[in-house]
């Protein structure tokens, strides 16, 4: 069995699985329940000065049948009294000393009100503390939150109060909602922090009510811009936790979030470099007992791999990332049927004919269904009909060329492009 | 192990009639289901199976973690998934049944154990070995499973079996159509490969005594089932060819010829009682090439205790029901050529109201075999069990599984009268928890 203990900036945890800071970790009773069902740490919800909340607050995007793809909401920090959240926060951090558990914070930019919070959670005996530099709505513009996140000085600045205090590592929560993450993320390494954390919600409308005319979730008949997260907020996260991983200037341990149902998904995570990983939305959707299956899950496929320990799958995938210059140009893959597999839908027909390069012949067979066939001469190998086929295995890219390990990438040709006559750009019409 | 036979010496049978799911079969309906919480399938499932949680991981690749969470709760998941009457127990509790279609649980559970199964990946891990024994008389289900979590507690279990081959029901009652002999008979190597000591052709009470088994483990377990079905006394029950109707599926399942004389095949026979051994009998008589299955129950239709599902599936078959009807006299010379049957009334209402005969309602079934379904009566047995209390075949404990002699515990049909192979496993495994705590962990300590 492979060890999934992971240790995040001095943060010991017997497994990379924690919760975000959220609803589901708003009070000891859950939290607590949390972690007898297996979850290896959780950030508290956001606790600064208690707010009011809006009723209603979550909005949701389903996709065919499926619901909660996307999760959006307009709810603000933790508006529970800030006493309350400490005396929960020790009591847990009393019945369970081995889970990680970290305080999330938020106040207004003034250093004694960040140095008084930052003493008084420590406090509690808490593992560390997270900022929140992320939430897209209400606190920001009070001048909080993505406003803090969105700007670098800033960032910098209020982790250079944090730190002059903290005695307990000390994670920046940054904001999807900018230019360039890499930025946020160097800055809150200048300032002296100890690991980030990524993405918090993305800005987002959720849908209109077209009866009320009014954005969703309605608020006497009115809406505001919220936080989006959920299954669908995964690739940004992961393309966003992949620069941040890899950028040689920031180089801090990353706990990654957004998006992560199941086993799977962490485990893209960790490849691309993230070391735990948090969920908030598919607890919100399932309950605590889906950690036991991610648990399971991950520990099977570090066994089927041979790896002995999350440390080992950490980062696996981040050479991968490139640059889009840097990708071979000699590397060729074209579609292939599998016809003994094929149930005749002409979806992948329709797709490359009509938004694609029409490289794919259809006839219908004695069935009545369509029999598809492959031009091999026109297939520029996009995967788009592999993408499309519903069944597993069906259609699958077979790499056509012949140059073995020989990268030609887009800097070595466009220097002579007349040196290259293979590599062509299929369409000639 | 090595005294086990091997299921490929069975001879070729009829194929399972669901066929199995595939890969994208399987993660279509796994993504279907809803993982509700505190899931009625799982609360209907007799040994708790946390069905979302196996689903669950089936949609997500861990095929191998779903066999897990199956087999922790029920060793014999690979069988349950094809031989539970599913429409009753977890499918029927599906949420998605009353306005959609309910997840078909038992395929999935099928597609994960069948997964193992086949890689070899163990259905059990044998606990550190601690002292203390348990003889377990049967292996059939009930025995099967209480061997299984003593071994997962580090406990020696060793099985008696007096059949040729384990699995019990199983292996020779279930209808093949459900579940072959071969694959019942690869789950219990599976098992076995974990520390299961199987002895097949022991017949306690003759082969061993029990005061042997006394002498060599700390506790007894009978798992022996309802045995045989007892004669009707009918006038000419003993010619050829008035059959058990255990006899008969057996020897179809092996592939032996059901009838001392003629093939089944082209044959009509007539099948005596109302229960779901009666219903099998009757399809896989058809499914065997029986040309005409009369069925005869003494009340009407919606009293028969058989399955719904079942019964319905057997006049597709072509069964013939003759409902209100009992049989008075077999007739033949040297073999049996007719079954001679009358009509009966209920006199007042329900399950038990007295049946009176409809004179002049006598009539003559032209039949080549006669099988008698009406109940299996409980084995010779349960007689030498010292001190424990029994009544019709059927022995009598507590809600663990304990008998009147603290030392005997007892599980599956022999306590039930006769129920599902998934009650035998909970009961097995109930009473391995029983043995345990008031034998076994005592003994160390
Ligand atoms: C025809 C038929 C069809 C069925 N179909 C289904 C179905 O589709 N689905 C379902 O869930 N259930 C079905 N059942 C019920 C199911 O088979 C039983 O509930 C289940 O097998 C009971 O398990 P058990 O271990 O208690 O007994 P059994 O399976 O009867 O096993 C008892 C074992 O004890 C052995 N034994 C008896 N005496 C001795 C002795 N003195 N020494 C050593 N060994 C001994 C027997 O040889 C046998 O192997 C069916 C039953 C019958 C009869
Ligand atoms: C209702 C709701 C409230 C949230 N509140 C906070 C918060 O107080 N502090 C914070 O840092 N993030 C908050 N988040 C963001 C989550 O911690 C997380 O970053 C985001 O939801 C992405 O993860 P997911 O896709 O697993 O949900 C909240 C998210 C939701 C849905
Ligand atoms: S989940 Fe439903 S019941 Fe619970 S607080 Fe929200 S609106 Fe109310």
């Amino acid at each position: 069995m492979a060890d999934l203990s992971v240790d995040f900036c001095g943060i010991k945890s017997p497994n990379p699985f924690w919760l975000a800071s959220a609803p589901p970790t708003n009070t000891a009773r859950q939290v607590l329940r949390a972690f007898e069902a297996g979850w290896g740490g959780a950030v508290w919800k956001t606790i600064g000065e208690p707010i009011i909340n809006v009723s209603s607050r979550y909005g949701a995007i389903d996709l065919n049948g499926v619901k909660m793809m996307g999760l959006n909401n307009i709810e603000l920090i933790s508006d529970r009294p800030l006493a309350s959240n400490l005396r929960d926060i020790a009591e847990v951090k009393r019945h369970f000393p081995d889970r990680a558990l970290i305080v999330s914070l938020m106040v207004e930019s003034r250093r004694e009100a960040w140095h008084d919070i930052v003493r008084r959670t420590e406090d509690t005996g808490a593992d560390g503390l997270e900022l929140n530099f992320g939430c897209p709505h209400g606190m920001s513009e009070r001048g909080m939150g993505s406003a803090v996140g969105q700007v670098p000085e800033y960032t910098c600045q209020i982790v250079e109060w944090v730190k002059e205090v903290a005695r307990t590592p000390v994670i920046v929560k940054l904001t999807p909602n900018v230019s360039d993450i890499c930025y946020p993320a160097r800055a809150a390494r200048r300032g002296g922090a100890d690991g980030l954390s990524l993405i918090n919600t993305i800005n987002s409308l959720m849908g209109v009510d077209l009866d009320l005319m009014s954005p969703r979730p309605v608020v006497h008949g009115a809406s505001a811009h919220g936080g989006y997260c959920g299954p669908a907020v995964k690739p940004i996260a992961l393309h966003m936790v992949a620069q941040v991983c890899g950028d040689p200037e920031v180089s801090l341990p990353v706990s990654g979030i957004g998006g992560i149902s199941n086993w799977r998904d962490a485990a893209e995570f960790i490849a691309l470099g993230a070391s735990t990983v948090q969920v908030c939305t598919a607890v919100m959707h399932y309950g605590f007992r889906i950690v036991e299956d991610m648990i399971d899950g991950l520990s099977q496929f570090l066994d089927d791999k041979g790896l002995r320990s999350v440390a080992e799958l950490r980062g696996r995938a981040l050479p991968a990332v490139k640059r889009w210059e840097e990708l071979d140009l000699n590397y060729r893959v074209i579609a292939r049927v599998d016809r003994s597999k094929c149930i005749g839908c002409g979806l992948c027909y329709v797709a490359c004919e009509d938004g694609a390069h029409q490289a794919i012949a259809a006839r219908r067979d004695e069935r009545g269904r369509t029999e598809v066939t492959i031009l091999e001469d026109k297939c520029v190998g996009c995967n788009l009909c592999s993408l499309v086929c519903p069944i597993e295995g069906c259609i699958t890219m077979q790499r056509v060329d012949d140059f073995g390990d020989e990268v030609l990438d887009w800097r070595r040709y466009s220097a002579s492009p007349a040196s290259y006559p293979h590599v062509r750009s299929n369409r000639h019409d | 192990m090595s005294d086990l036979p091997s299921p490929l010496r069975l001879p070729p049978l009829e194929a399972e009639k669901k066929p199995p799911l595939s890969l994208d079969e399987a993660l279509a309906e796994a993504h279907r289901c809803l993982s509700c919480f505190d899931a009625p399938c799982t609360n209907a499932c007799p040994t708790h199976i946390d069905v979302p949680r196996f689903i669950k991981r089936i949609a997500t690749g861990n095929i191998a973690g779903a066999a897990r969470t199956i087999l922790s709760a029920n060793v014999l998941g690979a069988s349950c998934a094809r031989v539970c009457p599913t429409e009753v127990l977890c499918e029927g509790a599906c949420v998605l049944g009353d306005h959609h279609r309910p997840i078909a649980i038992g395929l999935l559970q099928r597609f994960a154990t069948d997964y193992a199964m086949a890689r070899g990946i163990p259905p059990l891990r044998a606990g550190p070995r601690r002292p203390g024994s348990v003889g377990i008389i049967g292996a059939g289900p009930a025995g099967l499973a209480c061997a299984a979590e003593l071994v997962q507690a580090g406990y020696e279990a060793v099985v008696y079996e007096a059949a040729e081959w384990p699995g019990g029901l199983n292996t020779y009652g279930v209808a093949q159509y459900k579940m072959t002999p071969r694959v019942s008979l690869q789950e219990v190597e599976w098992l076995a490969r974990c520390g299961l000591d199987i002895r097949c052709g022991v017949r306690v009470g003759v082969d061993v005594s029990l005061a042997e088994l006394e002498a060599r483990h700390d506790a007894i377990f009978v798992g022996v089932g309802m045995g045989a079905v007892p004669p009707l006394g009918l006038p000419g029950e003993d010619l050829p060819n008035v059959v058990d109707a255990l006899d008969f599926i057996a020897d179809l399942k092996l592939g032996r010829p059901p009838l001392i004389d003629r093939p089944l095949r082209g044959a009509r026979i007539a099948v005596i009682g109302g229960g779901n051994t009666s219903i099998d009998v009757t399809t896989q008589a058809a499914r065997a090439g029986a040309a005409t299955v009369w069925l005869l129950y003494r009340r009407d239709q919606d009293t028969m205790p058989a399955y719904a599902h079942e019964l319905h599936l057997s006049i597709e078959h072509g069964t013939r029901l003759l409902c209100h009807t009992v049989p008075v006299r077999i007739v033949g010379q040297d073999r049996v050529t007719g079954l001679e049957i009358e009509q009966v009334r209920p006199e007042g209402e329900g399950r038990t109201a007295p049946l009176v005969p409809v004179p002049g309602s006598r009539r003559l079934l032209e039949v080549e075999a006669v099988v008698r379904a009406t109940g299996q009566g409980g084995v010779d047995l349960l007689r030498q069990l010292p001190g424990v209390a029994h009544r019709g075949g059927v022995v009598q404990v507590d809600e663990w599984g304990r008998t009147t002699n603290p030392r005997y515990w007892a599980g599956g049909d022999c306590i039930s009268g006769g129920k599902e192979v998934v009650n035998a496993v909970a009961e097995g495994k109930r009473a391995a928890q029983g043995i345990i705590r008031d034998i076994l962990a005592r003994k160390t300590s």
